[in-house]
């Protein structure tokens, strides 16, 4: 497993638990759980375990049965090398360089933050600008807290769950600016971090310019057209020492590249099969370095599905999938994982993660065939910030013959 | 008659709660996903309550900070007072999961747990 | 009494530090900023140009193509990364071939080696990416590409170990002349030299009229660039610049030292010497401008945008010589580009005027011109690797991911002669924190060793020194203060 985060620890219990017994952990950070140990707040594990647990404990829960299996693990590692034939190599200051060569590998990088760049906010660069969730190690880890007024742009779960943090702290968050017209986070997390503290959440809007030389002193923000750009005569003001940014995560595969593995343009993971196994046999991918999820929980659901493909791979090698079929996103649809399915595997049932492009209220989602439509379900609201899951039974695939092509759309009305 | 919607916060799925109050009692609750939204719908409208998650300072451990959360909701109202308690107490390394870190908190019946080990 | 004293640490001030520490002199360099390399040298298109631009005579085509032969002795002596890349000025028309030829010619007559006139057939063979509206181009080979930080610092270092003294944070204040030496004011500090050399960047014009040399005025010229992560470094090879205008060598798009496409830079006259910031517009230009080159980037891979701003001198030529009204004042002012190019020339024309002046100049004998090599992690082979870590195993603690740094770099970088003090003093020595993430990761780590190696707390981080901390507060510090906070 590349990464000790959620993903990693997921794939590693469940591969030890199918009887493979030599499993091994590479981490870069100095200890396991990966972002969950900084996502103090409560939601996670609903599904996993029927509670709600913070981060830490979600953790706390596989490291436990990590060190119950024996499973090994090495902190502090960084891996600089997969090569396609699953040579590893990888750093840290305890055994040097080591190289490692593996039956098969599951990466589980996780994603990183969009920095501002990405993004190019004029203005000045003085400190007091971070992401927040480099904002969220500090609070919650370092125990320093970034400044006492506050803006963010963005409003990723990260940015709101940041603004309640900043909040309970004692800090003022004057605002969170969104471009879009809808939020990329969880209503409940709108509910919970911005309404209970009656934040302003500002659709539509931007911050146009950053002031300050030394540290932040105010931004300027500004309503944006329908092609997101900035109104004139729409600024206003707002003095503050801190801005958040939490305008996107993006799967880290710096290193699956190096791998041969080829990626999806539209998720900015792997292109994969239902078992998440890559273009690169032998080598899986899981969690966010796959598709960014919205819970902890379907990352560990996805580990187990990498964990179960990566003990088929070393039990039976490599194997040409007789009837592949392609899962393709349509009308409304930003994207699919998996991208493609190994029919001739599928065992009662896999799932489909996918994202809509746009806010739809009551419409519908439609499973296509180069055969015949599959089927179709109602939904009462499609929003690109909430993930959408589809379970596809074998029986449905087996509906028409020879099935080649899939493809998922969003109907409205 | 008074009507109002509540996102009811107890899972991901956040259902927009359309709530038909009259004198002073819940007549209908409409949109719920599930079984629980009537409940949630009660409590938010009359007695809203909050998981508090935050931290408390630690001595001899690697971290300077120890995420803590309320082990069961507390009175929303109570969530900047109970925030003031814990700022000033600080706990001592080693510390596991689910230990109380502060019993009853403003008399509210629920404790405040570690949410993870230090050591 | 020192016997020189240097205002400035930027480029200029770093190589005339540099070049005089090769003689038995006393030496001070005086820094209003908390580092070197933190005005104009910091902020540039970090090309080491060939030379064909600059009119003919004037000090600027001397000192550039001087100063540009001098490269590669420095480089390998200071380990410096350093690309002779070769430029281009692709022209779009045959109108503006004409004015490739004339560059052509110009260089010719400023010595200039290794050019040619190409074809639109060697261009596209050169730069497959090119646009197919480009028709030919002048093809320096001499050009090349820097590190311009690396360049500052390590020119600052050897100095240092070769006994020049650095104050930083001392913005010079107040300058007395007196018979045969000066006294120059900072607020903490009262220095006294007999030669005064002003490499003030921006702000050499004030420092000239504080002392009263001939008056000259500097104007600050902003540009705005972009730089595009490294899987797009590709896309162009060499330094691609399209025909000059008056306000300077256009738009170009370049590969970075370390494998970054860099697009940029706009030309504007600003009046604020301290302007900083990215405009929407001025980034738009720069886009539009380099998409004129090639369209084969995708901005989304840009990891970030500055402005640097250039110090125009109203004379149209770099303003090097003694003051005759001030004698022993001597100014190395206007250096805007070529500056960086022209820093070490500069710097042997310096010395030359003190030694002029009648400063009795006799070198050291352990004048050290190397400094010791910087490891760069990255950079190695894995043998190479194994046996760094063997020595410190600080060296297999990956810092910042993106760049592949270790801890090991960044605690060479705070331990070295004018070692780094802040969160860009390291990103400038180091490259952590300029990669895809641009500082998201490991901003919390490089913040936690500067604090253990200057003995300091996380409070007193600063991003570039002054009022520029990172984290302003405590956590729960905030509750202690009685807030009015309602639900």
């Amino acid at each position: 497993m590349i990464g000790g985060g959620p993903a990693g620890l997921g794939a590693a219990v469940e591969a030890k638990k199918l009887g493979i017994d030599d499993v091994l952990i590479l981490e870069r950070d100095r200890e396991l759980g990966g972002i969950l140990n900084q996502c103090i707040h409560n939601g996670f594990g609903l599904q996993e375990f029927n509670e709600e647990l913070t981060g830490p404990e979600y953790a706390d829960r596989f490291i436990k049965q990590v060190k119950e299996l024996g499973i090994e693990y090495k902190l502090d590692t960084m891996v600089l090398d997969i090569t396609p034939d699953r040579k590893i190599t990888a750093v840290n200051s305890h055994d040097g360089l080591i190289e490692i060569e593996a039956g098969a590998v599951i990466l589980a990088m996780g994603c990183r933050e969009r920095p501002r760049g990405a993004i190019n906010i004029p203005g000045s660069r003085p400190a007091g600008i971070f992401t927040a969730g480099t904002a969220q190690r500090f609070a919650n880890m370092e125990g320093y807290l970034p400044g006492k007024e506050v803006v963010i742009l963005g409003s990723g779960d990260i940015g709101l769950i940041m603004a309640r943090r900043f909040t309970l702290e004692g800090a003022k968050v004057k605002a969170v600016c969104e471009i879009m017209p809808y939020s990329s986070g969880l209503k409940r997390n709108i509910v919970q971090c911005l309404d209970d503290f009656g934040i302003p959440l500002l659709l539509r809007h931007t911050v146009v310019r950053i002031h300050g030389k030394d540290r932040v002193e105010g931004v300027t923000i500004a309503e944006v057209d329908d092609k997101k750009e900035p109104i004139p005569g729409t600024e206003k003001y707002i003095p503050c020492d801190t801005l958040l940014l939490s305008v996107g995560l993006i799967p880290e595969n710096e290193l699956s590249k190096k791998a041969g593995v080829i990626l999806d343009k539209n998720t900015g993971g792997a292109y994969v099969w239902d078992d998440r196994e890559t273009t690169t046999p032998g080598i899986f991918a899981c969690g966010n370095v796959l598709q960014v999820h919205d819970l902890v929980d379907n990352v560990t659901d996805e580990s187990r599905i990498a964990a179960q493909g990566a003990v088929r791979f070393l039990k039976e090698g490599e194997k040409t999938e007789p009837q592949p079929i392609n899962i393709n996103p349509g009308d409304g649809v930003r994207y699919v994982v998996p991208q493609r399915v190994k029919k001739s595997r599928v065992e009662g049932a896999f799932k489909m993660f996918l994202r809509v492009t746009d806010v739809y209220e009551n419409a519908k989602l439609v499973v296509d065939s180069d055969k015949g439509r599959l089927f179709a379900i109602n939904k009462r609201r499609l929003s690109p910030g909430e993930m959408e899951y589809i379970n596809v039974t074998q029986r449905l695939l087996n509906r028409f013959p020879d099935i080649r092509e899939i493809t998922i759309k969003v109907e409205r009305g | 008659m008074q009507e109002r919607y509540i996102t009811c916060i107890l899972c991901p799925q956040g259902c927009n709660l359309k709530v038909q109050i009259d004198d002073g009692k819940i007549v209908s609750v409409k949109n719920n996903g599930c079984e629980k939204g009537p409940g949630y719908a009660n409590d938010e409208v009359f007695h809203p309550t909050r998981v508090l998650t935050t931290t408390v300072r630690i001595r001899k451990a690697k971290l300077p900070l120890l995420p803590v959360r309320t082990q069961k909701p507390i009175p929303k109202g109570k969530i900047f007072e109970a925030m003031k308690v814990l700022a000033g107490i600080e706990v001592e390394a080693p510390v596991t999961v689910g230990q109380v870190i502060y019993s009853n908190i403003l008399n509210t019946g629920v404790d405040v747990i570690a949410t993870r080990n230090m050591n | 009494m020192y016997d020189v004293l240097i205002i400035g640490g930027g480029v200029t001030g770093s190589a005339i530090a540099r070049e005089m520490s090769r003689y038995k002199l006393n030496i001070c360099l005086l820094e209003k900023e908390e580092d070197v390399c933190t005005g104009t040298s910091k902020a540039n298109s970090a090309i080491i140009h060939a030379g064909y631009d600059p009119e003919p005579g004037t000090l600027k085509a001397r000192l550039n193509v001087r100063g540009n032969a001098m490269f590669d002795e420095l480089c390998e002596n200071l380990d410096i990364p350093f690309k002779r890349n070769g430029s281009l000025v692709v022209a779009f028309s045959e109108e503006e071939m004409k004015k490739v030829r004339d560059l052509y010619d110009r260089g010719i007559k400023n010595g200039v080696p290794d050019m040619e006139i190409i074809d639109r057939e060697r261009l596209k063979k050169l730069e497959p990416n090119i646009s197919d509206d480009a028709i030919g181009a002048l093809y320096a080979r001499t050009a090349g590409v820097i590190c311009p930080f690396t360049l500052t610092i390590a020119m600052a270092e050897n100095a240092a170990m070769n006994g020049v003294e650095f104050f930083f944070n001392s913005p010079v204040t107040g300058i007395d002349k007196h018979e045969r030496y000066f006294t120059v004011h900072t607020p903490d500090n009262v220095f006294e030299a007999r030669y005064v050399i002003n490499a003030a960047g921006l702000y050499a014009d004030e420092i000239n009229n504080m002392v009263g040399g001939e008056p000259f005025k500097i104007r600050p010229r902003k540009g705005e660039y972009l730089i595009l992560d490294k899987v797009e470094g590709d896309v162009a090879h060499t330094v691609i610049f399209q025909v000059p205008t008056k306000m300077g060598k256009g738009i170009l798009v370049t590969p970075t030292v370390h494998g970054n496409l860099m697009l940029g830079p706009t030309a504007e006259d600003i009046e604020d010497k301290e302007f900083r910031e990215t405009t929407p517009e001025g980034i738009q230009k720069a886009i539009e401008g380099a998409m004129k080159t090639t369209r084969a980037f995708n901005l989304r891979n840009v990891i970030t945008t500055f402005t640097g701003v250039r110090p125009v001198p109203d004379t149209e030529d770099f303003i090097i010589g003694e003051s005759k009204l001030v004698p022993g004042f001597i100014n190395a002012s206007g250096i805007e580009s070529p500056g960086l190019t022209s820093a070490p020339a500069i710097a042997e024309m310096v010395v030359d005027i003190v030694k002029e002046a009648g400063l009795h100049m006799e070198e050291k004998p352990d004048f050290n011109p190397k400094r010791r090599p910087v490891i760069r992690f990255n950079e190695l082979t894995d043998e190479e690797k194994k046996e760094v870590i063997k020595q410190n195993p600080a060296y297999g603690h990956v810092i910042c991911r993106c760049e592949t740094i270790t801890e090991g770099e960044i605690i060479d970088a705070i331990r070295r002669p004018v070692g780094a003090r802040s969160l860009d003093g390291i990103k400038r020595r180091t490259r952590a924190q300029t990669g895809r993430c641009q500082a998201g990761f490991c901003t919390p780590r490089v913040a936690e060793i500067l604090a253990r190696e200057l003995n300091m707390t996380l409070s007193d981080v600063t991003k570039f020194g002054g009022n520029s901390k990172l984290l302003l507060y405590r956590v729960k510090e905030l509750l202690k203060e009685d807030g009015e906070k309602n639900v």
